[in-house]
């Protein structure tokens, strides 16, 4: 049985569905994202973890107990809020063992356990210092540090990486994923980020809507998306409509427009129209002659590590995404010649617009 | 160009700044000079420009003791505003919003209403004969009626009901200042409600309740219509004395001394005060 249970988990708040019968298990020592637009009930859902909102409908199980008559200051869980939430009139030693003195563990004891956990997140040498005299990267820390402190079961993250500059995020990215596996602790991430999800997680459930529309590994949520929303929210992506036309062993042959295309057989019978997602970084430049199709580069951005090009071509404007080698590839203006392998085309469902 | 644009706002504040002269900066210099006259019975006012008037009032046990007892009850009615204030302003504060604007109204109510009005609607709970003692001896609890009426407690009761509006929006504005998720933090570490309260939203409002008390205690301590009403001449403060020796001893050098001497005291207190709790918060809050 999974650690923590979520079944047919529903929250209204007056007409507005905002978590709509979701259903989720996460293993133990398991690092799961909710992620999703704002809006999707994924902040809603860990309010009800918590225990701060009540569930309109549904379960909770921790460990197979149910949380329903279970407060929020009984149930053990460890969070990370978005603005940290720590204490501003207690040093960052208090901070972290607030928790420990609400379970009477004596100071002796106590003093031991904030010094590991500060030592965990390397911030040994600070703990006498006010929260507002530390920077934003140090009070994240001393957040994660009061939250795994008290040894919880389950750790809830709540976008915790949102208010850190770009370069201190991937830092804290990497050290994140370190203390989680080093301690074991069961972990949900709610995030907008599909970065930060894909860096941090073992399996990522893409929320829409009050909904799970997808829960799989990183890799597969990326490559294999379900449906248009995945397939766009999850990185870039250009979306191709196209006419089933028939099967050529374990390859579909599509029609949009005039353009013949290919592409991994699966759902999509002849005659059905379906989209296809093909991600800008798999289209490369090639000689017209051998090239899918032909388009004019619109715009081309230098964006340091990689170039960015829009094409105009017959499948309305493409994306396309290079590494940078060292030299400008094409410019504006410039005929080239498209061309991408066809068992990188994902067939979507599509029964997920919106 | 720019530099007549940068005088502008001080030109603009310039009407405001003659009135504030006028009003309030002339009459006070005028009791400041007129504290050093003298005053006579067959002479009337003279001036004479010596220390008399200040070292007749502190030297005069009759004057200590009414200064005394301005402080004590200023400081009394503080602390119980607080008291009252505090968790008043936290269940305000915790309140759904269309409930909120309701319960705000009757907290200002006392505000909205003459303070003579007020006082004298006290005085009819208060007396011997009052409503509160008429019911307490129906009711065969007291033999007696309880003296409230020309005593400092029931010059306190009457100042706390109209000063607690003011500690409730000092405090109220302190709590919208903190991270509502900080009570959220707690909770998850494992802390009840009791715990929340004490431990981490009456620290953080501190500084609220602080701010409250100073305009509490200088409002009460200056206090004028409810002393006079609820105390008579019995129970004399400060801004009664005065009162008392501009318009019945006539001796309005003595009043304009004894009035320069309660500014500088509730000055000095209210100057030590707000430096204490600088220095005190100055590392937490900033």
């Amino acid at each position: 049985m999974a650690f923590l249970e979520l079944q047919r988990l529903s929250k209204r708040f007056g007409d507005v569905v905002a978590v709509d019968g979701l259903d989720l298990a996460v293993e133990q020592g398991e690092f799961v994202s909710l992620l999703g637009p704002s809006g999707c009930g994924k902040t809603t859902t860990l309010q009800m973890i918590a225990g701060f909102e009540d569930p309109t409908g549904g379960e909770i199980r921790i460990a197979g107990r149910d949380m329903a008559n279970v407060r929020a200051n009984r149930r053990g869980i460890g969070i990370v809020f978005q603005s940290y939430a720590l204490f501003p009139h207690m040093t960052v030693e208090q901070n972290v063992g607030f928790g420990l003195e609400m379970r009477k563990v004596p100071a002796g004891e106590r003093a031991g356990r904030v010094a590991e956990a500060l030592e965990l997140v390397r911030l040994g040498g600070l703990a006498a210092r006010y929260p507002r005299a530390l920077s934003g990267g140090q009070q994240q820390r001393v957040a994660l540090a009061r939250a795994l402190v008290i040894k919880p079961d389950l750790l809830l993250l709540d976008e915790p990486l949102s208010n850190l500059d770009a370069k201190l995020r991937e830092e804290m990215q990497i050290e994140l994923r370190n203390i989680q596996q080093s301690t074991g602790v069961t972990t949900v991430l709610v995030t907008h980020d599909q970065t930060e999800a894909m860096a941090l997680s073992d399996r990522i459930a893409v929320m829409h809507r009050g909904h799970i529309v997808q829960i799989s590994t990183p890799f597969e949520a990326y490559e294999f998306p379900k449906s248009d929303f995945v397939s766009t929210f999850l990185g870039k992506t250009n979306l191709v409509e196209a006419a089933v036309e028939g099967r050529d062993g374990d390859m579909l042959c599509l029609r949009a427009g005039d353009i013949a295309l290919k592409a991994p057989a699966g759902e999509g019978a002849e005659g059905d129209r379906v989209l296809l997602s093909i991600r800008p970084e798999k289209i490369r430049f090639a000689d017209p002659a051998k090239a899918v199709i032909r388009g004019r580069v619109k715009t081309g951005v230098f964006l340091g590590n990689q170039w960015l090009f829009q094409i105009d071509s017959p499948l309305g404007e493409l994306l396309v995404v290079h590494q940078n080698a060292g030299r400008a590839e094409a410019k504006a203006g410039d005929e080239v010649g498209l061309a991408w392998e066809g068992d990188q085309v994902r067939v979507l469902s599509g029964d997920d617009h919106g | 160009m720019a530099r007549r644009g940068a005088a502008v706002p001080y030109y603009l504040s310039l009407p405001a700044l003659a009135l504030f002269f006028a009003l309030l900066i002339v009459p006070l210099g005028m009791t400041f000079l007129l504290s050093f006259y003298r005053f006579g019975f067959y002479t009337g006012i003279e001036p004479a420009f010596d220390l008399a008037n200040y070292i007749d009032v502190l030297t005069d046990g009759y004057f200590h003791e009414i200064f005394g007892r301005t402080f004590a009850i200023a400081l009394v009615t503080t602390a119980i505003a607080a008291l009252i204030g505090t968790p008043e302003a936290y269940i305000l504060y915790r309140m759904k919003a269309r409930w909120r604007s309701l319960v705000l109204l009757a907290i200002l109510g006392p505000l909205l209403i003459s303070v003579v009005v007020r006082t004298l609607g006290w005085a009819i709970l208060l007396g011997n004969r009052g409503v509160i003692n008429d019911v307490l001896m129906r009711l065969g609890l007291i033999e007696a009626p309880i003296k409230m009426m020309y005593t400092s407690g029931g010059i306190v009761i009457a100042l706390v009901h109209v000063f607690v509006p003011f500690m409730v929006i000092a405090v109220w504005a302190a709590l919208h200042r903190q991270d509502p998720a900080t009570e959220r933090a707690a909770a998850s570490l494992g802390a009840s409600q009791l715990t929340i309260f004490f431990r981490i939203v009456l620290p953080q409002a501190m500084p609220g309740v602080l701010s409250g008390s100073l305009i509490v205690f200088s409002l009460a301590a200056s206090a004028f219509a409810t002393p006079a009403i609820l105390g008579g001449r019995r129970v004399k403060v400060v801004s009664t004395t005065v009162y008392d020796e501009f318009l019945n001893t006539l001796n309005w050098p003595l009043g304009a001394a004894i009035a320069m001497l309660l500014l500088v005291a509730v000055m000095a207190i209210i100057v030590s005060y707000n430096r204490f709790v600088e220095r005190r918060y100055a590392q937490v809050f900033g």
